[in-house]
């Protein structure tokens, strides 16, 4: 059932990012950026939490998971430390994904050339 | 008015029309696999072509097809009184660069993907001033350099909309001379820079349209010919959306071209292909025209051809400022005579 919700959650992500895709002139880019801050903002409105609960990975691997991870770490930041930590909480919550984006591009980098789709 | 002119923006090549005497066309693997796979000389294995970087193979594509079209007429490079050629990425440095191997005076023209009936267009009127005996006109682009230069580096993995166009990688160029054997241009037709406020750089065929159609007007009205005088009617790279604006745009002004109106962006690959809405780049019209068309011009299948290359001026640059994307075609009419 855990993988079904799973599925379910980070599939409607993923259309309304292809809809964004297909139907608006947004950039690549900009759908991005938007994923992550609507992640944040709907963590800070209470939102993403349920989603989280209910979908589980589906819902924190996909881009406003990212969000989620930031805001929740902001959060917990300014408990543990004052509002210092709404500047040092997101991204040392953030900090496993981060490093592992620059590590594993790097080496993806290193370790292939691109090429033009056959 | 100058007795080579005709109406406001084409000139009647009379005196010594240019022939085009030689043709050669170089192309990726997937441009290989299309429909027109037969009429080029040469097919890619892979889209380095054992270069170190993409822009390194697309210079030596167009180096290579410069050279094949000298090899085809016999010449040297010192037969050849002018090199004009362009290409899609900053500084036109596939052109340039290629240039320098070549050793032939050189042109460098920005035209976008117009860039082949821009160099044709500037290329006759010497030959038929009797400015030049013989003039290479040469353009190339390639998809993973055009990818970098105006959209994302494929490293990205960006999704293509439906709208988005494939840039042929290739190279093609024609050999015009005052003598010889071959086709000739008869007209050619300068176009205005034309904006109809289109923003997306993956909907150029949209933006480019509207100049397709306004040269096509132009023509029609300064040569008091209509789409019945010419066997075919071509433009670079609108594809399938871009043709059917054209087609829609010259019916208002009174110009039925839609059973003679072909878009090399239309030909170029196959539905199967995954392409999207056609192809697109320099070498899209430059190796349908060198390739294909003058193919069928002298198997005598077509006649006369009126031809704009069709090019979506816009940078990276203004893009990201959010501007809209200005797009222009220059025509020309080849003539098979006899």
């Amino acid at each position: 059932m855990d993988y079904i919700k799973a599925f379910i959650t980070g599939g409607v992500i993923c259309i309304i990012g292809q809809i964004l895709i297909d139907k608006t002139n947004l950039t690549p880019a900009r759908i991005l950026v938007i994923f992550v801050t609507a992640g944040a903002i709907l963590t800070a409105l209470g939102i993403y939490g349920p989603i989280v609960e209910f979908g589980g990975a589906g819902a924190t691997v996909p881009l406003p998971g990212f969000g989620y991870a930031l805001a929740k770490g902001a959060i917990k930041g300014v408990k543990d430390s004052g509002v210092l930590g709404a500047f040092t909480g997101g991204v040392t919550a953030a900090a496993g994904g981060i490093t592992a984006a620059i590590v594993f591009g790097y080496l993806a980098a290193v370790l292939f050339d691109p090429k033009e789709k056959s | 008015m100058s007795m080579h002119r005709m109406g406001g923006q084409t000139l009647l090549l009379t005196q010594n029309p240019p022939k085009i005497i030689s043709r050669a066309t170089i192309v990726g693997k997937k441009e290989g696999e299309g429909p027109l796979a037969e009429y080029f000389d040469k097919i890619l294995e892979d889209d380095l072509w054992g270069e170190k970087s993409w822009e390194k193979a697309e210079r030596r594509m167009y180096v290579e097809a410069a050279e094949l079209a000298l090899k085809k007429a016999q010449k040297e490079p010192q037969d050849i009184n002018y090199l004009f050629g362009g290409d899609l990425l900053d500084q036109i440095i596939s052109a340039t660069f290629a240039a320098r191997s070549l050793g032939i005076p050189f042109y460098g023209l920005y035209g976008a993907c117009s860039s082949m009936t821009q160099t044709i267009s500037l290329a006759a009127p010497l030959l038929d001033g009797g400015y030049a005996d013989n003039v290479l006109c040469v353009t190339s682009s390639h998809f993973c350099s055009a990818e970098r230069q105006f959209r994302y580096p494929l490293e990205m993995g960006v999704q293509r909309p439906p709208t988005a166009q494939w840039t042929v990688t290739g190279a093609g160029g024609v050999l015009l001379s005052v003598n010889g054997e071959g086709p000739c241009i008869t007209h050619v037709t300068t176009g205005k820079v034309i904006d109809f406020g289109m923003k997306d750089a993956n909907y150029m065929g949209a933006a480019m349209a509207p100049a397709a159609a306004d040269t096509f007007r132009a023509h029609f009205e300064d040569t008091g010919r209509g789409p019945d005088d010419y066997d075919l009617i071509v433009t670079g790279d609108l594809a399938k959306y871009g043709r059917e604006l054209t087609i829609d745009l010259l019916k208002r002004d009174g110009y039925d071209i839609e059973d003679r109106f072909i878009d090399c962006g239309c030909e170029m690959f196959n539905e199967s292909q995954d392409v999207h809405a056609g192809a697109s780049g320099c070498a899209c019209s430059a190796v349908v025209l060198a390739g294909y068309l003058l193919k069928k011009m002298e198997d005598g299948d077509i006649k006369r051809i009126l031809m704009a290359s069709t090019g979506a001026l816009h940078s990276i640059i203004t893009s990201q400022q959010g501007d809209s994307i200005p797009g222009i075609a220059h025509a020309i009419a080849i003539e098979k005579k006899g």
